[in-house]
């Protein structure tokens, strides 16, 4: 067995526990989707341009409550702003791989392959480019397919459910279930509430202007807060 | 319902737009460094975009015709301390499973 497929097959296995993960977050969105309207071929088609699940439930919630495109664009692209310390992070161990190689990991680039991906190439800094660039590939083609198969296995059960269910209720409680591992530090926890009252008070302007001027302001305000909490500290420890 | 034009619209370019994000350091910016202030502001994006959007989904659905609705507040309020202590995937269970519970209780 070579180097590279060694490598492959070991990001493939570290990568498996997320199934656990992947697999119902990805029925979940097909179901949503195919509730909100779009069929089969809408919801393959946007799991496989975006392949980015929490843009993906922003950008249904926000059309399907009619909000302008460029609105749902903007919040979604906000959610995937993440990405860009990814990449920047796995800049130093695949920036020197072939560019179609580098924009096909960039497509592929999703939150379980990059974690753990960069976390073994902090680990053993002694891998080969080749090596690094399969063991990438091997997260990733655990990680993708499973996604597109999730999105498609709920798109084709969604019709069947009933109504009585309330998966309208599913988009809310998912984001819920993201952020709140979120809340450990008083920033978090400061801009989680300045954005819920900012929503609440704005609620009589069109839907996606308060969640725009919501959004900003918490930003502002988590961001504030932690250069607060660092003065603080500076002034403690003088 | 969700019209064609800004469905296929949305999803080409915010196809585009997370290609680009994610093809940034890697493709064309290389080992350029972030400022600071763009960092700082950065790791507050999920937690303003996300309750912002679902604070008005939560108190005012569109399945009650915008009435506010118990069952679905005691839901949210389970996902999301499930969320804090376990893991999302339990969140995600324990919100939906107390919506139904809590709309037979309720009727």
């Amino acid at each position: 067995m070579t180097a590279q497929r060694s490598a492959f097959l070991a990001g493939f296995r570290a990568c498996a526990p997320f199934s656990l993960i992947i697999v119902p977050f990805s029925t979940l969105f097909g179901v949503v989707a195919r509730d909100a309207g779009l069929d089969v071929l809408q919801v393959m088609a946007m799991a496989a341009i975006v392949i980015a699940g929490a843009s993906q439930f922003t950008a249904i919630a926000l059309l399907q409550d009619n909000a302008p495109v460029f609105i749902a664009l903007l919040a979604a692209l906000a959610v995937n702003l993440r990405m860009a310390l990814y990449s920047a992070a796995l800049q130093p161990h695949l920036g020197r791989a072939r560019i179609g190689t580098r924009m096909l990991m960039s497509y592929l680039m999703i939150d379980q392959s990059y974690a753990v991906a960069a976390r073994h190439f902090d680990m053993t800094p002694a891998m080969s480019l080749d090596e690094k660039v399969a063991y990438y590939m091997g997260c990733a083609m655990l990680c993708c397919p499973l996604w597109y198969g999730g999105c498609l296995a709920g798109a084709l059960i969604g019709q069947r459910i009933p109504a009585s269910l309330s998966l309208d209720f599913a988009i809310p409680i998912c984001f819920i279930s993201l952020i709140a591992p979120l809340m450990r530090t008083l920033p978090h926890i400061v801009a989680a509430l300045v954005a819920v009252t900012a929503a609440i008070l704005l609620s009589s302007l069109p839907g996606s202007f308060s969640l725009l001027i919501s959004a900003i302001a918490a930003m502002i305000a988590g961001a504030q807060s932690e250069l607060w909490l660092r003065r603080r500290a500076r002034t403690v420890s003088e | 319902m969700i019209g064609d034009g800004a469905f296929w619209s949305l999803t080409v370019l915010l196809g585009i737009g997370t290609f680009l994000i994610r093809f940034s350091f890697l493709g064309f910016l290389g080992d350029r460094e972030l400022p600071d202030w763009l960092l700082l502001h950065l790791r507050y994006v999920p937690v303003a975009v996300f309750p912002a959007l679902i604070t008005p989904l939560i108190l005012w659905p569109e399945a009650t015709g915008g009435q506010l609705d118990p069952a679905r507040l005691i839901a949210a309020a389970a996902a999301f301390a499930v969320g804090c202590r376990i893991n999302v995937i339990g969140a995600i269970l324990a919100g939906m499973a107390t919506l139904y519970l809590m709309q037979y209780l309720l009727g």
